[in-house]
């Protein structure tokens, strides 16, 4: 059995791409997911029912529809984005709506003595956030959050469905052309188990070195 | 605005009468969705059983398993089980290669689940059986598991959430699905692509709310004073 | 012959020999306290009788059956014996009735119904039928224990064996346990207990056994050895045992 193996290459090019696309959705999703969250735990009824809204909705569809009306859809309604820009778009969209959840459910696991605390020792509302609940809330957060990137990374394969040459997208091509499916296919299974052990590991390496002891162990994201 | 008032009302008027059409393929979601709980439960029951009583080897191969699993995107898995045979000059349906893929990754998180909730078992549940004369697998079948799988509920009500959203996903290896219906409906009427969609997000808020609600009832139902459930699932893990 | 009998018990949990051949025996109908400071093996010993906990070695002997004996049916064994856990192990996702019922009908293969009576009436002994209905989490701690016993009763067994069947109570539930198991004595049921409780010992015991250090120290009836111990580590126990826990009559 002689295989050509030259396409393996051509799959650490998709690698990079995917790469990317989880980073820069997990970015953009930790930021208007922590913008949600606040919304939803010191908005006030304007602005956490809207932020509630949004977060059921992007919750409670699949991931593929809100992809595929981004790039497939918008365009019917004159707005054109590239396919990297809808990737990252649907992808930071939808994972906000769980991020903000995570980091909702480690700011109210802050417990409310550290709120009184802080006010007690003369600190408004904005400064017991800014210097109490955020930070151990944001130490809190961090497994969930390093799910939701183990999480994204695998979703991230759908980009495929919308052109882009992702991991997926390049074996997709290699195994249209070479018809070895088993092959190709197993190999890019392969690339995934690395990436997510490697991801895994670092992720807990980082864990370790933000734990505050006691912070959280009781807490439950 | 992008619309235009009698362009929005056509739209509605082609979607209304392309509605049979796109809840025939929402049937075969649901159909796909039930087959693939099914088989992740019975393969996920299994591996977590390995897991806490299988000892070291079957212990190992079984966590193995459910790691591999977790860890191989559903799309990857989707294109190995449709594609994969394919070489070896097998075809596999659509529809049989969506629930073996989608399955056997529910299986690995339904098994986190439920060793979850076999672990969460005081050891002395066991021991009281034992005490009476129960052999182990009797204690096993009759004391533990009836317990972990009451306490599982939360945990697969989260499981059915994350997955019914996911059945889409065989839209990639051509299962006639909602989203390949869509297709039909944009292919011919490309200026409805948007109006499509966000029908498809609708139905499936619909069918999230009611799945939930469901499954809320029946946790509160089958819910014993003194057993806790516990969640996890797909998102969470 | 005696009902039980238990012979040069060792047994040891990494390195450290808990029981250091342990011997005694039980009669048909009798009573046996065993106390002794904590971690002394005594509850130890009574999970090497029913080989909850294997003994490394030693001879147990159940109405003339070896126990210990590898080739011996060790579950159709314990059924013959009933054993009451300090901490209940009432099974969480069934009713006291179902608690008590289900030994009987899954290891002794009654029908429903029988066992279903029976569960009834050894509710009804404990003073719980009307509590039939209730899962283990809302039923006291007296109550549960009642039903333990009650669950251990149904399996019409030849002996029953007590691990420290009140330690895990509040003070005020004790006495319901007690009175119950104060009742099963009377009946002529066999009893083998691990307690703290003194009055109790002194009043319904035939005989007390004190182990100290995985062996037994002293083994006499309440009157000898509350009167007088003839070991000085016997009276020493009993006297903290009664600075501790004030007047046990």
């Amino acid at each position: 059995m002689a295989f050509d193996w030259a396409w393996l290459p051509l799959l650490a090019h998709g690698l990079i791409l995917t790469l990317e696309i989880t980073v820069t959705c997990i970015a953009f999703g930790i930021a208007v997911g922590i913008v949600l969250a606040l919304m939803r735990v010191y908005g006030g009824k304007w602005l956490s029912i809207p932020a509630s809204i949004y977060i059921q909705i992007f919750r409670g569809t699949p991931l593929l529809v809100q992809l595929l009306m981004v790039y497939y859809g918008l365009p019917s309604w004159g707005i054109s984005l590239s396919a990297f820009t809808s990737g990252v778009l649907a992808l930071g969209l939808n994972t906000a709506a769980y991020q903000a959840e995570y980091f909702r459910g480690a700011i109210q696991a802050v417990k409310s003595g550290q709120l009184l605390a802080a006010r007690s020792m003369g600190m408004n509302m904005v400064q017991a956030a800014r210097y109490i609940v955020l930070p151990q809330a944001f130490r809190i957060v961090i497994p969930s959050w390093s799910n939701e990137l183990i999480l994204m990374l695998k979703y991230s394969s759908i980009v495929f469905s919308i052109t882009l040459l992702d991991l997926m997208g390049v074996g997709k091509r290699i195994a249209s052309h070479n018809f070895r499916y088993f092959e190709v296919y197993i190999v890019v299974a392969l690339f995934y188990l690395a990436l997510v052990f490697i991801i895994t590991q670092l992720l807990r390496l980082l864990e370790k070195r933000v734990h505050i002891p006691g912070l959280g162990e009781t807490a439950e994201s | 605005m992008f619309l235009q008032r009698e362009v929005l009302i056509t739209g509605i008027a082609v979607i209304a009468q392309s509605m049979p059409m796109l809840l025939r393929g929402v049937r075969i979601n649901i159909e796909l969705l039930f087959a693939l709980l099914v088989l992740g439960l019975l393969v996920g029951t299994l591996v977590a059983l390995l897991q806490v009583y299988g000892g070291r080897f079957f212990g190992t191969l079984a966590s193995g398993y459910a790691w591999i699993f977790r860890s191989i995107p559903a799309i990857v898995l989707l294109f190995l089980f449709y594609f994969g045979p394919s070489e070896f000059g097998v075809d596999i349906p659509p529809f049989f290669a969506a629930v073996l893929a989608l399955g056997l990754r529910s299986s690995a998180y339904q098994s986190q689940i439920f060793r979850g909730a076999l672990q969460a078992i005081p050891h002395g549940q066991m021991m009281a059986a034992r005490s009476m004369g129960m052999t182990r697998i009797r204690a096993i079948f009759l004391i533990i598991i009836p317990q972990a799988l009451r306490i599982s509920i939360a945990g697969w009500s989260n499981e059915f959430s994350s997955v019914v959203k996911d059945t889409t996903l065989a839209y990639v290896v051509g299962l006639n699905e909602v989203l390949r219906r869509v297709r039909i409906i944009t292919d011919r009427h490309y200026d409805l692509a948007m109006l499509a969609y966000l029908t498809v997000a609708l139905i499936f808020l619909l069918l999230t709310y009611t799945g939930n609600w469901g499954l809320g009832r029946l946790e509160k139902r089958l819910r014993i004073p003194g057993l806790q459930m516990m969640r996890g699932g797909t998102r969470e893990a | 012959m005696s009902l039980l009998i238990v012979k040069d018990i060792h047994k040891a949990y990494g390195g450290i020999e808990v029981l250091k051949g342990v011997s005694f025996s039980l009669e048909q109908g009798e009573t046996k306290v065993v106390i002794g400071p904590s971690g002394t093996g005594k509850s130890t010993l009574l999970r090497c009788i029913n080989r909850l906990s294997p003994p490394d070695s030693g001879h147990v002997w159940l109405d003339g059956v070896e126990v210990t004996d590898p080739k011996a049916n060790i579950n159709a064994l314990r059924a013959e014996m009933g054993f009451v856990f300090q901490s209940f192990n009432l099974f969480s996702h069934l009713t006291a009735l179902r608690n008590v019922r289900i030994g009987p009908i899954k290891v002794k293969g009654m029908n429903k119904d029988a066992a279903t009576k029976l569960a009834m009436e050894e509710l009804e002994r404990v003073g719980l039928s009307d509590r039939a209905d209730a899962y283990p989490a809302q039923l006291s701690g007296g109550q549960k224990q009642r039903v333990s016993i009650a669950r251990a009763l149904a399996m019409s067994p030849k002996l029953i064996l007590f691990d420290e069947p009140t330690s895990a109570l509040d003070p005020e539930l004790i006495g319901e346990v007690l009175t119950v198991m104060i009742n099963l004595a009377k009946e002529g049921m066999t009893m083998l207990v691990v307690t703290h409780e003194m009055g109790f010992a002194r009043s319904v015991a035939d005989e007390i056994i004190f182990m100290e250090n995985g062996v037994i120290v002293e083994q006499g009836t309440p009157g000898e050895m509350f009167s007088n111990p003839k070991n000085k580590r016997t009276g020493e126990f009993l006297h903290k045992i009664n600075e501790l826990y004030g007047e046990t009559d």
